[in-house]
């Protein structure tokens, strides 16, 4: 373990932050600020922008970014341990042409080929997850290959066709609106639902503790009994899972097309970051992912309205994206500032999280 | 660390709380703002927006001028909009959505997809907004402004190259894939054309390019050396004919065998002045975006339905009717020459 890992690991956790007061801890976060930001952005659109206080604006604005928040659930966690998923929006594109051709030409019932699809999803998180997991190969490079390789079947299998005509019973459903009228679609549910059972399982379970650890210090986390390859493909398949489910989305939303969702995983892993997930692994929390996604979602959609051309809409967001990157690193000197945090190197270490006696006394037992 | 989270949670749960609360009176008095707008759409001036396949392409950049050339004329607006760079084929939704809520009067869309845009069309035509295509089509509009008809284009090229060589000789056809549906429509009613109209041209072979400009290169090189009495080649593929424009333009053949075909002005203007292309055809894309804006204005002012047999009035272009299918055909193939090449840049 490298000591700038160490280093980080004990900046976070430490309990020093509990001396301060319990408003600043509440208002001094990225969430807090990335919560602030959406609801300012909101607000000002819905005063500002003509057409945005319009009935139709959250119900375009879910139906479009579905997918975008369908994925970074799994990509949340996944930031966490440390590693990254590139190969999210290839293996949608995978699945979704996949459902189209289990559906138009092997004349599969609809549910069957949503299976079909399905498994492919999860075919596609095991091989990402037992690369990176057991092989022990870095996920950047192993992502960036099936990113290729699951795009390069989808184009293989569907040409440049297009397979649209799934049953209209499953197409109408998606565009429904809960109770009928109100501005949200139905799919809201089910998504929702996804979305606090991905929260459960990072801030309330064994295992989210073990993604987190992982992140921290994966070493640390060996040692109290964390199984890190099995929460690693865990997680790749849990990714493959979730991108079927977008993939199956986008199909019956649009159509199944080898090309679709192209760099979608870029614009995932900049929700997820500007949530105030860290890259390092080790930080973040669901909460601030969704009010990422939606963030971003309500400044495309009121820039939209507003006539802004899409090229400084990407600069607006992008400068965000680098003001959230800067910003924990400018948090930290001002809280340095505050009273109270002066001492907190002196403080620091506390003893369930030093990593360094475990770690000598793991590598005697195991020579 | 965990109570920490669970006041994060806490305060997310709150603040989505008060966005949803917030969203609900939202929704109550924006109703009325949405079916206002588009009520007035439909009214006096047609408020249209136009989605090219992508922006800053030079064809599209064409139409959307001839298309805000109409609205000045008819009194209304065009606002562009669209996708830049590398397009997929739902990368056109947002602004479809975009335009639903703003409840323009009309949409003038060249598509992506032939169906991929149909959920969020129908959603713009739930809220009274007209959708016209054009340059390629979709399952689910009001009206289809077409280029030029498989039968024009083919008698158009025909046309060209038997006054190119003077009525009569050899001819060959360099084409794109072998299975292109389009290519071989019009290599069908070209051969059919000739057989009835000119006994004495002769269609020697049809080779196929690929719409690869090396490939289509070499097929060239080969038909030229296969057939040494060819006196002209027809290619009805932009990729096609410029790339045998850049071996005749190189070869012992400059001026001695004739091209034509369909290509694009910005790509064949030098073959032009260096004497290799005497005159080849294509659509006028400001045209078709001026007669584009024309059948929108007409459907957003409820002058037309689109049902076959409307009519309707194209400013300069003059009179056109709806035919089967709710398709409007442009007209003929316009044919760019020494003349009038430097007029158009796409």
């Amino acid at each position: 373990m490298s000591t700038s890992t160490i280093d980080r690991a004990v900046d976070q956790r430490t309990y020093a932050s509990y001396a301060r007061p319990l408003l600043w801890r509440l208002v001094a976060t990225r969430e807090f600020a990335v919560f602030a930001l959406l609801a300012i952005v909101y607000v000002y659109a819905r005063g500002s922008i003509v057409g945005f206080d319009g009935p139709l604006t959250i119900y375009f604005l879910f139906l479009e970014s579905a997918p975008i928040m369908l994925l970074a659930l799994p990509m949340t966690l996944i930031i966490i341990t440390g590693e990254i998923d590139l190969s999210v929006a290839s293996t949608m594109a995978l699945t979704g042409a996949m459902l189209g051709i289990a559906y138009t030409k092997w004349d599969l019932p609809f549910l069957a080929a949503v299976g079909v699809a399905l498994v492919v999803g999860l075919l596609c998180g095991l091989l990402n997850g037992f690369l990176v997991a057991y092989v022990k190969l870095p996920s950047l490079a192993v992502t960036v290959g099936t990113l290729a390789l699951f795009r390069g079947l989808a184009e293989g299998f569907l040409g440049t066709e297009s397979i649209s005509g799934f049953p209209d019973r499953w197409t109408d459903l998606l565009k429904d609106r809960i109770g009928g009228d109100s501005s949200y679609p139905l799919f809201v549910i089910p998504l929702v639902v996804l979305a606090v059972a991905f929260g459960v399982l990072l801030h309330f379970t064994t295992f989210g503790r073990g993604v987190y650890e992982i992140g921290l210090n994966d070493e640390a986390a060996r040692f109290t009994g964390v199984d890190i390859a099995r929460t690693k493909l865990i997680l790749f398949m849990l990714a493959g899972g979730v991108a079927a489910l977008a993939g199956i989305y986008q199909s019956l939303y649009t159509v199944a097309r080898g090309d679709s969702a192209v760099n979608l995983e870029l614009q995932v892993i900049a929700a997820v970051l500007l949530g105030g997930v860290s890259i390092f692994g080790g930080r973040g929390s669901l909460p601030g992912v969704l009010a990422g996604v939606l963030l971003i979602a309500v400044i495309n959609s009121a820039m939209r309205l507003d006539g802004v051309r899409g090229e400084v809409t990407e600069i607006v967001i992008g400068c965000l994206l680098v003001a959230s990157v800067i910003a924990p690193t400018l948090l930290t000197w001002i809280s340095g500032l505050v009273p109270g945090r002066a001492q907190r190197p002196a403080a620091a270490p506390p003893a369930g999280t030093t990593p360094e006696p475990p770690a000598s006394g793991g590598s005697s037992l195991t020579s | 660390m965990k109570i920490k989270k669970r006041r994060l949670s806490a305060l997310a749960v709150l603040a989505l709380t008060a966005s949803v609360a917030l969203t609900a009176c939202g929704s109550d008095d924006g109703g009325d703002d949405g079916d206002g707008g588009s009520g007035g759409g439909g009214g006096g001036s047609s408020s249209i927006t136009m989605i090219p396949k992508s922006l800053g392409n030079p064809y599209f950049e064409a139409s959307t001028a001839g298309s805000q050339r109409a609205a000045e004329e008819f009194g209304g607006s065009v606002d562009e909009v669209g996708p830049t760079g590398d397009a997929g084929p739902d990368s056109q939704v947002p602004f479809i959505q975009t335009a639903t809520q703003q409840g323009v009067g009309a949409l003038i869309v060249s598509a992506n997809d032939p169906s991929a845009l149909c959920d969020s069309i129908e959603q713009a035509q739930d809220v009274d907004i007209k959708v016209v295509t054009f340059d390629s089509d979709t399952e689910c509009r009001d009206l289809f402004v077409s280029q030029a008809d498989a039968q024009g284009i083919a008698t158009k090229q025909i046309e060209l190259i038997a006054d190119q060589i003077g009525g009569s000789g050899d001819i060959a056809i360099l084409s794109a894939a072998a299975n292109a549906t389009n290519q071989n429509e019009w290599i069908k009613l070209m051969e059919e054309d000739l057989a009835a109209n000119y006994p004495d041209i002769n269609l020697v072979d049809t080779v196929y390019g690929d719409d690869d400009d090396q490939k289509s290169f070499d097929e060239t090189a080969a038909l030229l050396r296969a057939n040494p009495n060819l006196k002209g080649i027809v290619s009805p593929t932009t990729v096609g004919i410029a790339a045998a424009a850049r071996y005749l333009s190189t070869s012992e053949f400059k001026g001695q065998v004739a091209l034509t075909g369909l290509g694009a002005p910005s790509q064949m203007k030098t073959f032009i002045d260096d004497g290799t292309v005497t005159a080849f055809a294509l659509w006028n894309p400001d045209d078709l975006g001026y007669l584009a804006a024309f059948a929108a204005d007409a459907l957003a002012k409820g002058d037309i339905s689109g049902e076959e047999g409307d009519t309707f009035t194209a400013g300069d272009l003059g009179d056109y009717t709806v035919g089967a299918d709710g398709v409007v055909v442009l007209g003929d193939p316009y044919v760019f020459d020494s003349s009038n090449i430097d007029e158009f840049d796409f």
